[in-house]
């Protein structure tokens, strides 16, 4: 989400890269980010049919470490990080007492009692002060704002092991989904993670940010041959929408729970005690009141974020599009969007209120794209 | 992308070519590089009666929603239908896509021609030097 503020924009160690190579920027998450390099669609076609490459230096990296590292991380988080082995990363959300998202985010378990955190941009701050407050009674553990410390780039697509592999001694194929190894790229230190955010395979790589540019040109020139193309934060929308990947801000934020959201395999209501258990177990009981839903346009038009969701043959609203676009692969008008639990099975029709005009739709199954195996 | 010497252009980056009382009505390279990838149109039906200025549709990129607005007023006459379901390439060749002809409101018969600057106001439009000035 863009924020207005008055603050000057930061910038990652790639600005000045970026700006030289003609793309095109924006401020985002108080953030100079590249929105498009070549174009959104020809960036979206080639992560799904080739490689391509992110700065995501914005994301921040929060670390947390102590002899109670782990009972500080599960206090706050909703996954059960207890299952992590050294070198395994998990998706999570770092909760409200009411069970609701201050953010999601990764949890790499680097050691025993050291782990590290990935959140979103625009959250940094808010997020390690929540973290540093919630922790302070767990015991040893500290929790430390790392994110000046990486620069991070994500290599994406099914080519992307062939382009990483020659600039590095760690054996790519070794790491698992969601694992990750210790190395060097391109002769940096790097921290190379089987992760991403556009539904294909590949790779997030974590470097010191003054060797950003060395790695960044360095994965330009592996990939040459394989059709590489460097990508903005546009593509990423679109390929993690396709891919059905919640974005903080748009389809989950403080209001929603991970049960309302469809992501109730990262509750851990097992693991024992944590913040905004006690919501989220009554929630579990008594079931749920709406939904988050993925649903594609049957008539002509685009559902954007904001628009209202209202019933076939209703006046009112009932619910609103949460992220929307017309998607490059799979050439379809699809969204996500909250609706009433009694609007939520697939196949249910619902209108948008597109500018004024209702605009038939239908509720289908999640995630819209999935890539073969 | 060069700007047809033989067109007018408005401050909202739409072209029109002139051809008597009527012009094919579209949007400016500058335009569609400011939308990008274009993935949607939505076009007037003929027979609708636009003031100078006034929205006659949208044109919609992955990321965007923006205004169609008239250059002049007059009448459709016609409605290029062919955009609707190849809208990319208003991307790749935005000075021969156009997407209304428009009969001027103030050209001699022209229907609800009364007080509607309509040729009076082309000559008021931007030459293809003065738009490539607004645009620097």
């Amino acid at each position: 989400m863009e924020q207005a503020t008055d603050a000057p924009l930061k910038k990652t160690a790639l600005n000045a890269r970026h700006r030289a190579s003609g793309a095109k920027m924006v401020p985002f998450g108080g953030w100079d980010m590249p929105v498009e390099y070549s174009g959104i669609v020809a960036e979206h076609m080639a992560v799904r049919e080739r490689v391509g490459l992110f700065d995501v230096s914005h994301m921040g990296q929060i670390e947390i470490a102590g002899k109670d590292a782990l009972a500080a991380v599960q206090r706050f988080s909703c996954n059960d990080a207890s299952k992590l082995a050294n070198g395994q990363a998990q998706y999570s959300g770092l909760m409200t007492p009411e069970g609701t998202l201050v953010d999601d985010l990764l949890v790499y378990r680097l050691a025993a009692q050291h782990f590290l955190l990935v959140v979103n941009a625009s959250h940094i701050a808010e997020d390690f002060a929540y973290i540093a407050e919630t922790i302070a009674a767990v015991g040893d553990a500290i929790a430390v704002d790392a994110s000046s410390r990486y620069a991070l780039l994500a290599v994406q697509g099914p080519r992307a092991l062939e382009v990483l592999q020659p600039l590095t001694g760690v054996d790519l194929a070794a790491i698992k989904y969601y694992a990750f190894a210790h190395g060097e790229v391109a002769s940096v230190r790097a921290t190379i993670s089987r992760t991403g955010y556009t539904g294909e395979d590949g790779f997030e790589v974590f470097v010191p940010p003054q060797s950003a540019d060395r790695v960044w040109l360095a994965l330009l020139q592996s990939g040459a041959s394989a059709g590489i193309v460097p990508c903005g934060l546009g593509a990423r929308d679109t390929l993690r929408l396709e891919a059905s990947m919640r974005l903080y801000g748009n389809d989950i934020d403080r209001t929603t729970t991970p049960f309302e959201a469809g992501l109730g395999w990262i509750v851990a209501l097992g693991k024992g005690d944590f913040v905004g258990a006690d919501a989220l177990k009554r929630q579990k009981t008594e079931g749920l009141q709406r939904k988050l839903v993925g649903f594609e346009m049957v008539d002509r038009g685009i559902a954007r974020q904001g628009y209202d969701l209202c019933a076939v043959g209703g006046t009112d609203k009932i619910g609103a599009v949460t992220s929307g676009t017309q998607t490059p692969f799979l050439k379809k008008a699809i969204g996500m969007g909250y609706v009433p639990i009694g609007y939520a099975a697939t196949g249910t029709e619902l209108d948008v209120n597109i500018r004024g005009r209702r605009t038939r739709a239908k509720v289908v199954p999640m995630p819209f794209y999935k890539r073969s195996a | 992308m060069a700007y047809p010497a033989g067109y007018k252009y408005s401050k909202d980056h739409e072209w029109i070519e002139l051809d008597g009382d009527t012009g094919r009505v579209g949007i400016t390279d500058y335009a569609q590089q400011q939308l990008g990838d274009v993935v949607y149109i939505e076009l007037p039906e003929v027979g609708t009666k636009l003031k100078a200025g006034q929205s006659f549709g949208t044109i919609e990129s992955v990321k965007a929603v923006a205004e169609l607005y008239a250059p002049v007023g007059g009448e459709v006459v016609e409605v290029n239908a062919s955009l609707r379901d190849k809208p990319e390439v208003i991307n790749s060749n935005p000075h021969d896509s156009w997407m209304i002809v428009l009969k001027l409101a103030d050209a001699p018969g022209a229907p609800g021609a009364s007080g509607t600057p309509g040729i009076n106001a082309a000559s008021s439009l931007l030459d293809a030097a003065q738009y490539a000035d607004l645009i620097k």
